[in-house]
């Protein structure tokens, strides 16, 4: 399945901030046909670092989308049933408005005056778009990690729009390892000259602080576990090193090689951004709880054994909140050795525990809407 | 189906997935209820009572292979322990809660009850007879923890920590002030209507506050 980006224009976008971002630019993908009453739709939410392309090989690249395993036909999300939708993050650097945009007013990048930017924020810029493609209810969102923030900021700013909810390996508000690692990250591009104060898109990116930033990622991403059996003790083969005697672990090599990967995919004041938004975002806040008190949302959170970055306690509070409020919610802590990743990577049970609760949340759609059109018939009579 | 489910007051109970205290829970439990199953396992009876009945189901389970496919039937189940996972819920947050012979698993039977009758207004809980003849007779003659047809395991890997008999529960209803508003005793697939502390093999009883 060959798919292409798209990309919405909105006039004008004002942020939690309260300054006003125009216009604002959207990039999403489809999969699936979406249903004659627009029924059907679930908007799936990428990750920190992912992009709009979430399912099929990519026009441009060839590569497929990062969650391709779980979307396409007989998948999780099954796209012969569903309409499934997914949009690069405001702030991002994949299509969508971030600090790498020009900025209107004055013909160059807004690096660091881009305005500061909340997962509120990209949540409701998605609402404008879903507004744009006529869908005025998901029958799902979903996503793992940063987008399990976002589909919780779904449920409580929409709850009339939104049947169900999949939060996936996520937190309502980052702990302060969390936090922590995100400030090393930042603090490794800050650090990089070349950084210049995030205004460098005339001159060369911090390529350095970049990739460190993401070569710590990708240890919080993995599990010890995962790390041990992939890589081991092992040395990197001596002739394949391009300098020096000194022994390379694989580990190290492969740390590198997803760094020096990353600094040609991301924009460097983008992972400033987004991982600001990320920290500073807290579901357990009294005002999203007030939102949340009619809502008949039904839940489904997933999290990992060996996910070590957001740990399944985290999950868990979730859960409990959601309980305690008696809302519909399931959860369940699937055996995975594959840490944070798994959601992305080991997708078997996932797969069999996402298809159910959506055929579910069908069924009880269907078997509503059915009650409701029995009874304007009564009415009519 | 839902005939199948009947109870009969006499005589051979139907079978519902296989098992006569299912048929008897099911028609304790009303059409379009708000059901908690405490201990739910894969779900069978609950996903019986959603298709069948059109409650509203949610359940709790602890091991996280059975609470997998549970969630793969659709229902609504959370994966926790009994103890941490009741305490959450709100006061009369179900119509019914349902707890399936696990009460002799518990650490804290008291406590798992009080629980149950704050989140539900009514309970339905069924535990095995440990006073049935068999268990006497094989305690007696053999001198030895019983094993029986429905008591099947060894006494270090029996999961029944608690052992108690019809007349064991009723006596702690009667000091708690709660209230047995039906009762219903199996011995295989038949009813047992006289003696149940020394003919049943399964209690099943529905509980209220009183």
């Amino acid at each position: 399945m060959i798919v292409h980006a798209q990309t919405a224009v909105i006039p004008s976008f004002r942020l939690d901030c309260g300054v006003t971002l125009a216009p604002v630019s959207i990039a999403y993908e489809m999969y699936g046909e979406l249903n004659a009453d627009a029924s059907n739709a679930i908007l799936v939410e990428h990750a920190f670092t992912g992009d709009a392309h979430a399912a099929g090989i990519g026009e441009t690249d060839g590569k497929p989308g990062w969650w391709d395993l779980m979307i396409g036909p007989g998948k999780a999300f099954d796209t012969n049933r569903y309409c499934v939708i997914c949009s690069n993050v405001l702030s991002g650097c994949r299509g969508t408005t971030g600090p790498a945009s020009i900025n209107p007013e004055t013909g160059r990048p807004y690096a660091m005056s881009f305005p500061a930017t909340t997962i509120g924020d990209m949540v409701r810029l998605q609402k404008e778009l879903l507004d744009l493609l006529g869908i005025p209810r998901l029958l799902a969102v979903s996503g793992g990690s940063m987008g399990g923030m976002q589909v919780l900021e779904w449920a409580v700013s929409y709850p009339d729009r939104v049947l169900s909810a999949i939060p996936i390996a996520s937190t309502g508000r980052h702990s302060a390892q969390q936090i922590a690692f995100n400030e090393v990250g930042r603090q490794a591009i800050m650090s990089d000259p070349d950084w210049n104060d995030g205004d460098y898109y005339e001159g060369d990116p911090p390529r350095r602080g970049l990739a460190v930033a993401r070569m710590v990622g990708h240890i919080t991403y993995m599990s010890d576990e995962s790390m041990r059996e992939k890589f081991g003790r092992r040395l990197r083969a001596k002739a394949l090193l391009e300098q020096g005697n000194s022994d390379v672990f694989e580990v190290e090599s492969y740390l590198r090689h997803r760094g020096n990967q990353f600094v040609n995919r991301f924009d460097a004041n983008s992972y400033l951004y987004i991982t600001k938004a990320m920290d500073s975002y807290d579901l357990f806040a009294a005002d999203n709880l007030a939102n949340l008190n009619e809502s008949e949302t039904r839940f489904l959170l997933i999290s990992y054994t060996s996910d070590w970055l957001y740990p399944s306690y985290q999950s868990l509070e979730i859960v409990n909140l959601l309980r305690s409020r008696n809302h519909d919610v399931a959860y369940v802590e699937l055996t995975s050795n594959y840490g944070h990743d798994a959601f992305l990577v080991d997708v078997a049970q996932q797969t069999e525990a996402v298809h159910g609760f959506l055929a579910s949340v069908s069924r009880n759609r269907q078997a509503r809407a059915g009650r409701g059109r029995m009874a304007s018939e009564r009415v009519a009579r | 189906m839902n005939a199948e489910a009947q109870a009969p007051a006499h005589g051979i109970v139907p079978s519902l997935l296989g098992r006569e205290d299912y048929a008897i829970i099911s028609s304790l439990v009303p059409e379009g209820a708000k059901v908690l199953d405490v201990g739910c396992g894969e779900g069978e009876l609950l996903h019986w009572l959603v298709e069948n009945k059109g409650v509203e189901g949610r359940g709790i389970e602890l091991e996280s292979g059975k609470v997998h496919k549970a969630i793969s039937k659709g229902l609504s189940v959370y994966q926790g322990d009994i103890n941490a996972g009741l305490t959450v819920y709100p006061d009369d947050a179900f119509d019914v809660v349902l707890l399936s012979q696990t009460l002799q698993e518990t650490q804290q039977p008291r406590q798992v009850m009080l629980e149950m009758l704050r989140i539900g207004r009514k309970v339905v809980v069924t535990f095995p007879n440990f006073a049935h003849w068999s268990v006497r007779f094989s305690l007696l003659f053999h001198g030895k923890a019983p094993r029986t047809k429905f008591l099947p395991y060894s006494w270090y890997n029996s999961p029944n920590i608690r052992v108690l008999s019809i007349g064991d529960f009723e006596d702690l209803i009667a000091a708690e002030h709660w209230r047995i508003e039906r009762k219903i005793f199996l011995a295989g697939h038949r009813r047992i209507t006289r003696w149940p502390n020394f003919l049943a093999e399964v209690a099943i009883c529905l509980v209220t506050k009183g």
